[in-house]
């Protein structure tokens, strides 16, 4: 019932993938939510048996982030970056590289809220090195993704 | 799916993948509908059809090509993989957001 909008992934370019979701609150909370590391920790972490066990985010340019994701069984996949563009509540822009360097170098992040009448318009935008980086990041994402039942989702959406 | 991918990525191989989503051509047809020579679309009709993305039939002196689903298919649901670990990341971000919002509402009326 809180599923306030599908989610849209599009690939406007051979080095990008794109998500576009709508959520019902005015974007200056969206953008907390994704830059107060307490608020991120609860919802970026992926799969249940996931969780975001650090995330650190020095938010200004030049500032550094730091992600890493522990699975239950203690395995962690880390990736760090640094801020180019802080902009609230509209943008933000970082780098990011995996410290598994999955995704072939370095990505860039742009994260970009636009609101209207309450709603806030979330598009995420991920830009790869190159057209084979973002179809092995697409690939990994797929492989993770599948450990997601759909029973997971529904006792989410009951939430 | 790496293979499917690639063979998309050439602008006109889409194209030609676009235009047969209509329904089967002859080689001849394509060649009308793209800025191509006849050796060069046939080259792209190779590739798609070494990935598995066309069928190719003789009827009678023309080469009929038509569009296979199956890799597109694969194409959707690899994607929609990708999709659903987001769906579940941003439907707690929701939850998230309706608890601020609310936060917020409780700080609003006693600033009041």
């Amino acid at each position: 019932m809180k599923n306030s909008g599908t989610l849209k992934v599009i690939t406007p370019s051979d080095r990008e993938v794109a998500m576009i979701r709508v959520f019902d609150a005015p974007r200056h909370l969206v953008f907390e939510a994704w830059t107060k590391p307490e608020l991120v920790k609860r919802w970026l972490y992926g799969p249940d048996d996931w969780r975001l066990a650090v995330c650190k985010m020095n938010l200004k340019p030049g500032g550094g982030l730091r992600f890493v994701w522990r699975h239950d069984d203690g395995q962690d996949m880390g990736m760090s970056g640094v801020f180019r563009e802080v902009a609230p509540p509209e943008r933000l822009v970082f780098t990011e590289i995996w410290d598994e360097d999955w995704t072939d170098g370095e990505t860039l992040v742009t994260i970009v809220c636009s609101e209207h009448a309450g709603k806030t318009t979330l598009t995420q935008t991920v830009l790869y090195s190159s057209r084979e980086a973002r179809d092995a990041a697409l690939k990994t994402g797929m492989e993770h993704g599948a450990a997601v039942s759909y029973d997971r989702l529904a006792e989410l959406l009951k939430s | 799916m790496i293979e499917t991918l690639q063979a998309l990525a050439e602008p006109n191989r889409f194209q030609i993948v676009e235009l047969l989503r209509d329904g089967p051509r002859a080689v001849g047809d394509i060649v009308d509908h793209l800025a191509l020579r006849q050796p060069q679309v046939s080259k792209h009709l190779r590739l798609l059809s070494d990935a598995g993305l066309v069928d190719v039939r003789v009827d009678a002196q023309r080469r009929i090509y038509a569009l296979r689903a199956a890799p597109l298919k694969e194409l959707e649901v690899w994607i929609e993989r990708y999709r659903r670990i987001w769906e579940g990341n941003f439907q707690r971000l929701d939850g998230v957001l309706q608890e601020l919002k609310a936060k917020e509402k409780k700080r609003g009326r006693t600033r009041r």
